[in-house]
């Protein structure tokens, strides 16, 4: 560990805002375009097993 | 020879065998990505050396260019992947191209985002009008572009068309982005990395950083597979083989 302390590394020497600006919000860019990708994943599913289903009872 | 090679290219169009391909290399690359970004960051977060000039701040590059690489190299992958469904009329590739173009958006917003909240403490300003900045701005607004345009159609094969010429035509920006450092005076430091000589940089902190890009290739290739996989779903949701994985 670089850091002595955690509250060192927290800190940054000062930059911690700006370092923890751009490491949290990427994580949560991240985060969010995976949610999207599941949701379109779980609406395409849905989309053709209800088809599927209409098609069966037909 | 020629016919093998024939072969493998339409296997490679093949969505069936795209799907059941990439089910076995998504895991793979999603284990990578994982041990990579996380061995890289935790590594350049917490164990690398301060810069002397910029202090704690330059930790940021860890993210920073891994994610301009990818901005960049996403570019690449949705212009030749629009050219191949150009040239070849392979509809596998025109999704490709679709998948690639709201995750390349992603990867240039947040290589903007952390060199915007590097520069506040290094340059003294979140933003400049500067050539580097400028022109990954204009790669941003083109993968918005590409989206828009390939949705604007009421044809889908319209949009594709439409998408492709526009990602080809953007490609000049490319080159522009690479040798901005060089052609302009600018606040955006020189590339640290090149092809062709070492890097600019001591190991301690060349290390972590070399993790956290392969890494970062990994998790792209992991995101654009599974985008992927939906829209060949979609695409074929009449098909059998469709209706036997559901």
């Amino acid at each position: 560990m670089y850091f002595d302390s955690f509250a060192e590394f927290i800190n940054m020497g000062g930059h911690g805002p700006y370092v923890w600006a751009a490491y949290g919000v990427t994580f949560v860019s991240f985060v969010i375009y995976l949610a999207a990708q599941r949701r379109a994943r779980k609406e395409v599913e849905r989309k053709i097993r209800n088809r599927i289903r209409r098609e069966l009872n037909r | 020879m020629a016919s093998n090679r024939w072969e493998w290219f339409h296997r490679w169009g093949s969505p069936k065998w795209y799907y059941q391909k990439s089910s076995v290399w998504t895991p793979w690359l999603a284990v990578l990505s994982v041990v990579l970004l996380g061995t890289g960051l935790v590594w350049g977060l917490a164990f690398a050396p301060e810069d002397v000039k910029q202090g704690n701040s330059y930790r940021i590059i860890f993210l920073h260019v891994p994610a301009a690489f990818l901005a960049l190299a996403g570019y690449y992958i949705m212009a030749i992947a629009g050219a191949i469904g150009l040239i070849w009329r392979m509809k596998l590739s025109f999704i490709a191209m679709r998948a690639a173009a709201p995750l390349g958006a992603l990867l240039t917003f947040i290589s903007l985002f952390t060199g915007a909240v590097w520069g506040k403490p290094t340059w003294g300003t979140y933003w400049v009008w500067d050539a580097r900045i400028t022109s990954m701005l204009i790669l941003f607004f083109l993968y918005l572009g590409v989206i828009v345009l390939t949705d604007a159609f009421v044809r889908k094969d319209s949009g594709d068309k439409a998408g492709a010429i526009l990602a080809l035509v953007g490609t000049v920006n490319i080159p522009i982005i690479y040798k901005s450092v060089d052609w302009w005076n600018s606040l955006h430091q020189p590339a640290t990395i090149k092809l062709t000589s070492a890097p600019s940089m001591d190991a301690s902190m060349w290390y972590p950083l070399l993790l956290c890009i392969l890494g970062m290739y990994a998790f792209y290739f992991f995101l654009l597979l599974r985008s992927i996989r939906t829209r060949v779903v979609e695409q074929d949701k009449s098909k059998a083989w469709v209706k036997e994985i559901l």
